[in-house]
């Protein structure tokens, strides 16, 4: 299978663990990924102001690429890429007259996007066309004993009619995790809003949603939680530094892209991991559990 | 707190104004304040957001524009999947956000970061900070 793959900033910049570790589990998988020719930044909020159309000139522009890489779909790592892509496109699908004026907007581009692209998550790929019970057969180092809490955040999930999963108890990453011989733990914040980009200058509330958020997790045992976004890896790992120090009582708890967890399971080696980017080490825990 | 209602306020350009910017039936609302109890923000807001609705339909655009709400509200969009009457909150709360942007009143002081903190912060935070507090 060959898919065209959508990467957005971050997975160049800080989440290139979560890029790597992907790209080698695909690899592993028999998913060959081409990445998008001239890609974008999609501007990673989705505009909710009705007369913004501006702001949906960077995420369509996007696929325009896609159909020029003769393509119809386009996959993405990261959740606000996912969100903000799936929402303007649906957006211009439900209002010609909207996508026309982007369209013209965009006179110099060679074709006029007319919103035929579908746009997926990995987490979708791997679930409905790879299906996990084959990833299952791929596993070389099954997860065992992990203790693993799946934090889904906002925006795989919300709003719900573009979510990848049950809005209000999503089981994707979990069921995941189990078929790779992870023990999935439940809690009730997966779903919690994690503060997102308050983090540039509203420390404490990251703080406090981080804070909330791992201890709800630790107390269903929890050894690691996993994320699919770079900014919920961001406040839930690099943030914990602020949450100790406003809550003295905090325990730091590992926090890994799925894609991480995916590639030890799948073999890859440990570069690849690079666990240099995250900043509470998850090393000691893995190499207890023997998976590294 | 003692508010004023007056058909003057009701039929503030205002009310009109986060109407079309949010897409929303604002009197749709019949204040059962899920939204708030599902919210996560609520312990830092100073008007909880079924109360913005509320105050949107009274045309209380002082204390709307005002209000800490606006700014802390990180648009989870939980209180959207959860209204029983379909009204998006989310939408409502950035109209009101978009009303002051649009006046160039920013909320984020850029220049105000350290060079620390802009090393550190990853672009995907940089950029939905400024899409959202900026104009």
């Amino acid at each position: 299978m060959k898919i065209s793959y959508y990467p957005g900033c971050t997975l160049k910049n800080n989440a290139k663990n979560f890029e790597e570790s992907a790209l080698c589990s695909l690899n592993s998988i028999g998913v060959e990924v081409e990445e998008l020719p001239r890609w974008n930044c999609c501007g990673t909020v989705f505009s909710l102001a009705t007369d913004d159309l501006i702001h949906h000139v960077a995420p369509i522009r996007n696929l325009i690429r896609v159909k020029e890489s003769n393509t119809d779909r386009v996959m993405t790592l990261c959740a606000m890429c996912y969100n903000t892509l799936k929402r303007a496109n649906e957006r211009v699908k439900a209002d010609s007259e909207s996508l026309d004026k982007i369209n013209q907007f965009m006179y110099r581009e060679k074709i006029d996007y007319e919103g035929d692209v579908k746009i997926l998550h990995l987490l979708e790929l791997l679930r409905d066309e790879i299906k996990f019970e084959n990833i299952s057969k791929k596993v070389t180092k099954p997860l065992k004993n992990l203790k693993v809490a799946n934090y889904y955040g906002c925006l795989l999930v919300r709003p719900k009619e573009i979510g990848l999963d049950d809005v209000e108890n999503p089981t994707i990453l979990d069921n995941l995790m189990t078929a790779m011989g992870a023990d999935s733990i439940d809690f009730p914040y997966k779903t919690e809003c994690c503060g997102a980009y308050q983090t540039v200058n509203n420390l404490e509330i990251i703080a406090e949603r981080t804070y909330h958020i791992l201890t709800s997790a630790q107390s269903q045992g929890a050894e690691v939680v996993t994320v699919s976004c770079p900014l919920c890896a961001f406040n839930l790992d690099h943030r914990q530094e602020e949450t100790v120090q406003k809550f003295p009582e905090f325990k730091n708890i590992p926090i890994l892209y799925f894609t991480q967890l995916m590639a030890i399971a799948l073999g890859c080696p440990e570069k690849s991991l690079r666990f240099d980017l995250n900043s509470i080490d998850p090393k000691p825990i893995l190499k207890e559990k023997g998976l590294i | 707190m003692r508010i004023n209602i007056s058909q003057r306020k009701i039929k503030d350009p205002f009310v009109v104004k986060v109407q079309e910017l949010s897409g929303q039936n604002l009197l749709a609302c019949y204040q059962c304040g899920k939204c708030s109890a599902g919210c996560p923000a609520v312990s830092q807001m100073d008007i909880l957001p079924n109360q913005i609705i509320r105050y949107a339909q009274l045309g209380l655009k002082d204390e709307l524009l005002q209000s800490k709400s606006i700014w802390i509200c990180a648009s989870c969009m939980t209180c959207n999947a959860r209204c029983p009457k379909g009204i998006n909150i989310a939408e409502v709360i950035e109209a009101i956000r978009q009303i002051l942007l649009r006046k160039r009143e920013d909320y984020l002081k850029i220049e105000e970061l350290s060079d620390e903190e802009k090393t550190k912060l990853p672009p995907i935070a940089m950029v939905s900070s400024m899409r959202k507090f900026t104009s």
